[in-house]
């Protein structure tokens, strides 16, 4: 099978249900880029890193559409495309640019169905980056994702590789609820197996990145890495991680979690947002409810701290939650 | 050109010193020892020179992604903005900032801005200070052509007529928004006429011409400190690098840089109308940017010596600390 990136698995996905469905229209800024510039080089951004390259000179202008810097506008259009019968896929380049428009998605985009009496369909796909681990410092590093997966009516899908990428952005495309699709700045270059054909993932459904005896580790996106990685030492000591990537918070596969701490015994929740509020506390506070029976140590978080992300190197490296923290925190419930 | 000697002799050296900065910070950055992103304000030097000249310390500016220049231009310590860059503890922001963020609050700087439209809100706030407290103080936002197309630009832009805030926006046109082109994204190519249909004065100038800005904003300024309400500048400058250092700019003609480079240098406009004039002569400019260079010099050996954050710090400065 080929290897691809996460950067190509997204691009394939969204080549191939472009030329299957021509309601498919991506907006963004620079989602081409070279606009009205003097090379007259189309395409020339293809995103601000590359991953919606080759699509205008595929799919046009009609279809490519790249916007003046005004996210309010772009998702309100997006949104109103959408409950009209367009499947738009549009970009928030930077998911801490939500603070410019979240009212097109939260009090408008995700309450449409509801409000409307079930007579609305919004198949809406807007996919953000997310991440910290390029000095980008506080308004180009956050993880949001939890903000977003508290709102009912939204979707929101979280890949950790290539394969997952690629299946899990065709599912959004083809689902028709506003899906809110992060991207992990730091995985674009991950390569993995990825089919060729098109394929779909379900969401709310778990993939058990492998199979352990003595903790449950459930983590998201680049965390499923940084998990991963303190799996492997502990493995080294005799302790073995059962470590799930349940791929969407929105619909959350709590049956795969619940299933596999009554198995283990323990859980810790591994995530890249700020703790308060967030998605580790929801997972903690679901296994509290539904298997606390179980448990043989008490459930443990590992997050970024109640901070924003900070600019130097050295204390965003403190920021992210390290394979040695996650690691160390396993043993301390292993003890 | 009725400005004083030492005036000039000011505006030339903050231009120069942003010009040094900026390059040394493509090379610095280029060789792995400045983190981050960055967006380097070279060619727009005569936009915040022109503007910031009129400022004290306590009236305030608000600035964008792309905001050593303005930082410079307000007097920030280069020392300090050094460190700040290279992430380290003595860095303006305790190494927290970075270039997007950086910020000078004791010089009325109230910071670079990642969120592009962030700051025009913002600078409304500084003006109802200095409106409320009737001390005769300004408040200048910048923004870029792209930005100018913001909803919270327009927005602000509304307001402080509507309050007759003493605000001023500058937009600066360098002609892009990362790589797109203000002729394609804005729907006018005179971004001024937008600002005047809210209803203030508004005018465009040559951005790379020390004395037009600062003619125009001067006006700006004074109507604003006598209580006039806002303005708008537009200041229509050269971008003589990429969106960001290291953007390869695939959507510029080959050789379009160097042409602006060559005719649309600010800081050879102001060289020579100064030399023209007979006010300096060359080598008493070169004298100038030796010693401009050589600040420069210091305020990178400062920032390489200085140390990185304790990890303490990560937890640091949330909150307001009441112990
Ligand atoms: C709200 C928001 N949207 C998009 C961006 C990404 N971005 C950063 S700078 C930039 C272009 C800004 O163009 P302009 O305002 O003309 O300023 P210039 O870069 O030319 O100085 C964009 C789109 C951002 N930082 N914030």
């Amino acid at each position: 099978m080929p290897r691809k990136t996460v950067r190509e698995a997204i691009n394939e996905a969204l080549v191939q249900e472009m030329g299957r469905d021509p309601d498919i229209v991506i907006i963004g800024e620079d989602v081409a880029g070279g606009e009205g510039g003097s090379s007259g080089v189309e395409d020339a951004f293809g995103g601000v890193l590359g991953v919606t390259k080759g699509l205008l000179p595929r799919f046009g202008r009609s279809r490519v559409i790249d916007t003046p810097i005004s996210e309010s506008a772009i998702m309100g259009m997006a949104a109103g495309a959408a409950v009209t019968g367009l499947r738009p896929v549009a970009e928030l380049m930077f998911a801490d640019f939500f603070g410019v428009c979240f009212d097109q998605i939260y009090n408008q985009a995700a309450k449409f169905r509801y409000m409307f009496g079930g007579h609305a369909r919004t198949p809406l796909v807007i996919r953000s980056m997310i991440g910290a681990g390029y000095s980008a410092a506080a308004q180009h590093s956050q993880s949001p994702h939890s903000i977003f997966t508290h709102v009912p009516g939204l979707k929101v899908v979280m890949p950790s590789n290539a394969y997952d990428a690629k299946g899990l952005l065709i599912q959004a495309i083809r689902d028709d609820d506003p899906v809110i699709f992060f991207e992990h700045k730091m995985l674009y270059d991950l390569a993995d197996e990825v089919p060729s054909e098109p394929y779909a993932i379900r969401f709310g459904e778990a993939n058990f990145v492998r199979e352990g005896d003595d903790v449950t580790i459930v983590a998201f996106s680049r965390m499923v890495h940084i998990a991963a990685q303190a799996a492997d030492v502990l493995e080294r000591e005799g302790i073995s991680v059962e470590l799930i990537d349940p791929r969407t918070t929105s619909p959350l596969d709590e049956e795969s979690i619940l299933e596999s701490v009554r198995r283990t015994g323990r859980l810790v929740v591994v995530d890249e947002g700020n703790p308060r509020c967030g998605l580790a506390v929801d997972i903690a506070a679901l296994v509290a409810e539904h298997a606390f029976h179980s448990l043989k140590a008490p459930i443990r978080t590992v997050t970024a701290p109640h901070t924003p992300v900070p600019f130097a190197p050295s204390l965003e490296a403190a920021y992210i939650p390290s394979p040695a923290r996650v690691a160390e925190v396993v043993r301390e419930i292993m003890r | 050109m009725q400005l004083p000697r030492l005036t000039m002799l000011d505006a030339y050296m903050r231009m120069q010193r942003i010009r040094n900065f900026e390059e040394r910070i493509v090379t610095e950055f280029s060789s792995g020892e400045i983190p981050g992103f960055i967006h380097s304000y070279l060619g727009q030097e005569a936009s915040a020179v022109g503007t910031c000249m009129h400022l004290d310390d306590d009236d305030y500016i608000g600035s964008t992604h792309r905001g050593h220049g303005h930082c410079i231009a307000k007097g920030a310590d280069l020392k300090a903005m050094m460190a700040e860059l290279y992430g380290k503890r003595d860095g303006l922001c305790r190494g927290k900032g970075g270039s997007m963020h950086i910020a000078d609050l004791s010089k009325g700087m109230l910071g670079a801005n990642a969120i592009v439209g962030g700051s025009p809100p913002l600078v409304l706030g500084a003006a109802l200070t200095a409106k409320t407290r009737r001390n005769g103080k300004v408040a200048v936002a910048f923004t870029g052509d792209g930005g100018s197309n913001q909803g919270t630009v327009f927005e602000a832009m509304n307001m402080a007529v509507v309050l007759k805030l003493p605000a001023i926006f500058i937009i600066e046109n360098n002609g892009f928004g990362e790589g797109t082109a203000a002729s394609y994204a804005c729907g006018t190519d005179d971004l001024a006429a937008r600002a005047a249909a809210f209803g203030m004065p508004a005018v465009a100038v040559d951005g790379t011409d020390f004395f037009a800005v600062h003619d125009a904003v001067g006006e700006a300024v004074a109507l604003a400190r006598a209580g006039g309400g806002p303005s708008t500048v537009e200041t229509r400058c050269p971008r003589f690098t990429g969106h960001f250092v290291g953007d390869p700019q695939h959507y510029r003609a080959n050789g379009e840089v160097d042409v602006l480079r060559r005719d649309a240098d600010p800081l050879t406009l102001i060289r020579r109308r100064l030399i023209d004039a007979g006010v300096f002569d060359a080598e008493q400019f070169d004298a100038l940017d030796r010693d401009v260079a050589a600040e420069i010099d210091e305020a990178v050996a400062f920032a390489r010596a200085a140390p990185i954050p304790d990890e303490a710090d990560l937890l640091a400065d949330v909150y307001i600390s009441y112990r």
